[in-house]
């Protein structure tokens, strides 16, 4: 097939533009519900939404965008309340209250949508596909649909970006000020609950939560604001989103959701390797830089201060016997600080080590540094 | 004297235990006043059911003889610095910029005046040259006087402060105590939740001192004497020096011979 055929195929650009969507919103109200701690509840939402996808069917008859929406929002909302109130009034730890809802409204999702396929109904196709995602079914109406979403919900948050900051950063501070916190709150999560139910039919409620916090977690490694991280996170949103769907299309028969969460994990593997300043590499780098130089500063400053307490002749100081200690040796001979001879030959006794003249004046500089206050 | 802030019947409770049980006090204006007690004594509850972000069961505050909601833009509050999280992806700058938004309304943007304000709030707390650090960057410290910056462009006439010298190094504590009087001797009202009793005598000239109850309240030299200590924190309190009188006899050092057991909550 070639990338023409492929680019005019009205599936693909159906499943494109919604994964493009998909990614936008998700990576956009990710990175709030990421900063404000909230990464697991997306899992519990979208897991929680299963029923809520099956009870739209049942009530609309078919599989109808809107209807399974709503019943999708109002289930994973009330999973959220049922958490909190378990969270509030029994003894339950957020965990444990986020892993009894999840199971729970899950285990219902299931059992109605066994129900439905017991009922024969011919348009009950591809409802299962909300386990794991369906993207081949998105409709050019579902793409308008989850456009109108994404675009809402970046207007509000345009709107009222100010408060969405300081309620996620310092939401005391937010109160003392006269914000309506609680407004904002229920407004933030009522959004990303938006997001999670969007991604639904491409992703499916198992997978979903990972598109929240992936983007976002990502993200995070290479922004120094608020507003940058949403920008990024929105974009890498929107690159998993195109290339697992693009990919999918590739490799007929694999499956768009898990592709583009695929996409999503390698992106956040690379960020949080080598991102500048904040991923594993760099760190690594700087801790072996540091490591070198204390080692070799200690080398030269013990040498020097035996050298000024006895007769440098006598005996070589006492020295660690780690491997970085005697890297470190042998890089100062090479710059020419050290230099170091065996005693006499045959006997099984290690290197004597002297500071040369440079080294001396290097020794001298470290001690200057180590001594003043 | 004037009042600034005026308490009565404060009870406030968490899970149906009192926290703070009928508190009475008046605060007067332009004064530093401080917070003492043991552990879970209510201290940051007092303060935070003050500032309306813990609701009272019952009771009534005024300040200056108005309601809260009236006098909100004349209060300041920084939050005890462990309240936040500090990888949060923001500037200096921007964190003190936050103490506008009050003033800014709904829709509006901070601009180059807030911008300018917030500056000069940084110049007090000598952390200038660190407004485009990253704010996962700052010792805790520097953190302390970011928070304290932002209550600054508040420019407010009481300010609630929640342990501003927990876990700061000297130097920083010198800094924000030095704000802190700069500040009252322009006639601000400070009230400060400390946990360090020995520098309470020096740091605050009124104190409240609280267990739940209001143990004492008042000028220092009244409140801060062996008898109520002993009543405040019981058992938790080391007499460090037995025949050292608390009260601030002529030859007393100023410095009270005693150390509380633990930290604040």
């Amino acid at each position: 097939m070639s990338w023409l055929t492929i680019l005019g195929d009205y599936t693909f650009q159906n499943v494109v533009m919604g994964a493009a969507l998909l990614g936008i919103i998700s990576g956009t109200l990710g990175s709030f519900a990421v900063l404000r701690g909230q990464s697991l509840l997306g899992d519990a939402i979208s897991h929680a939404a299963l029923p809520g996808v099956c009870l739209g069917f049942i009530i609309a008859g078919s599989r109808h965008m809107g209807s399974i929406i709503v019943g999708a929002m109002i289930t994973g909302g009330l999973a959220a309340l049922l958490m909190l109130a378990l969270t509030r009034m029994s003894r339950l730890k957020t965990d444990a209250a986020l892993g009894t809802c999840l199971s729970l409204f899950f285990a219902v999702g299931v059992v109605l949508l066994t129900f439905i396929q017991g009922m024969n109904n011919a348009s009950q196709g591809g409802l299962d596909a909300f386990l794991f995602g369906q993207a081949a079914a998105t409709l050019r109406s579902d793409v308008w649909f989850m456009g109108g979403i994404t675009l809402a919900a970046l207007i509000m948050l345009a709107a009222l970006w100010k408060q969405a900051k300081l309620v996620t950063f310092d939401p005391e501070f937010a109160r003392s000020l006269g914000m309506p916190v609680t407004l904002i709150d229920v407004m933030l999560t009522t959004m990303i609950t938006l997001a999670v139910v969007v991604g639904l039919q491409m992703v499916g409620v198992v997978l979903m939560a990972a598109m929240i916090v992936a983007p976002a977690v990502a993200a995070r490694q290479w922004s120094r604001h608020l507003g940058g991280m949403v920008m990024i996170a929105a974009l890498i949103g929107v690159i998993s989103g195109v290339s697992g769907a693009t990919i999918s299309t590739l490799g007929r028969g694999l499956a768009t959701g898990p592709l583009i969460i695929l996409s999503a994990s390698a992106i956040v593997l690379v960020s949080l390797a080598a991102a500048p300043g904040r991923g594993i590499l760099w760190e690594l780098v700087r801790l072996t830089r540091q490591r070198w130089t204390l080692h070799s500063n200690q080398i030269l400053y013990v040498l020097y201060q035996t050298r000024l307490e006895q007769d440098e002749n006598e005996r070589s100081p006492w020295l660690g016997r780690s491997v970085f200690t005697v890297l470190a040796l042998y890089r100062l001979k090479r710059q020419g600080l050290l230099t170091g001879s065996r005693p006499a030959a045959g006997r099984r006794q290690a290197r004597q080590w002297r500071l040369t003249p440079d080294g001396v004046r290097e020794a001298k500089q470290i001690t200057a540094r180590f001594n003043t206050p | 004297m004037d009042t600034a802030v005026t308490v009565k019947h404060l009870t406030v409770s968490y899970h149906n235990k009192p926290v703070l049980w009928d508190v009475n006090v008046d605060i007067p204006a332009g004064v530093m006043a401080g917070i003492v007690g043991p552990n879970g004594a209510g201290k940051s509850t007092f303060i935070k059911s003050l500032l309306g972000l813990v609701p009272p069961l019952s009771g009534s505050v005024r300040f200056h003889g108005q309601s809260y909601k009236a006098q909100r833009k004349r209060i300041g509050y920084v939050p005890q610095r462990s309240s936040v999280d500090w990888d949060f992806p923001t500037t200096v700058l921007d964190v003190v910029m936050m103490g506008l938004y009050g003033r800014l309304g709904w829709i509006k943007r901070p601009g180059r005046r807030e911008r300018q304000e917030s500056l000069e709030a940084l110049d007090m707390v000598a952390m200038r040259d660190f407004a485009g650090r990253q704010i996962s960057q700052l010792s805790g410290g520097q953190q302390q006087r970011v928070f304290l910056a932002r209550a600054l462009v508040q420019q407010a006439d009481i300010y609630f402060l929640d342990e501003p010298m927990a876990g700061v190094d000297a130097t920083t504590e010198r800094a924000i105590i030095d704000i802190l009087r700069r500040l009252r001797d322009a006639g601000k009202t400070l009230i400060v939740v400390h946990h360090d009793l020995q520098t309470v005598k020096t740091y605050f000239d009124w104190l409240l001192m609280l267990n739940v109850e209001v143990v004492a309240s008042g000028p220092t030299p009244e409140v801060f004497t062996g008898h109520n200590l002993k009543r405040a924190y019981g058992g938790q309190i080391a007499l460090l020096n037995e025949n050292h009188q608390l009260q601030d006899g002529p030859d007393a050092s100023g410095e009270p011979a005693v150390a509380a057991m633990g930290r604040a909550e």
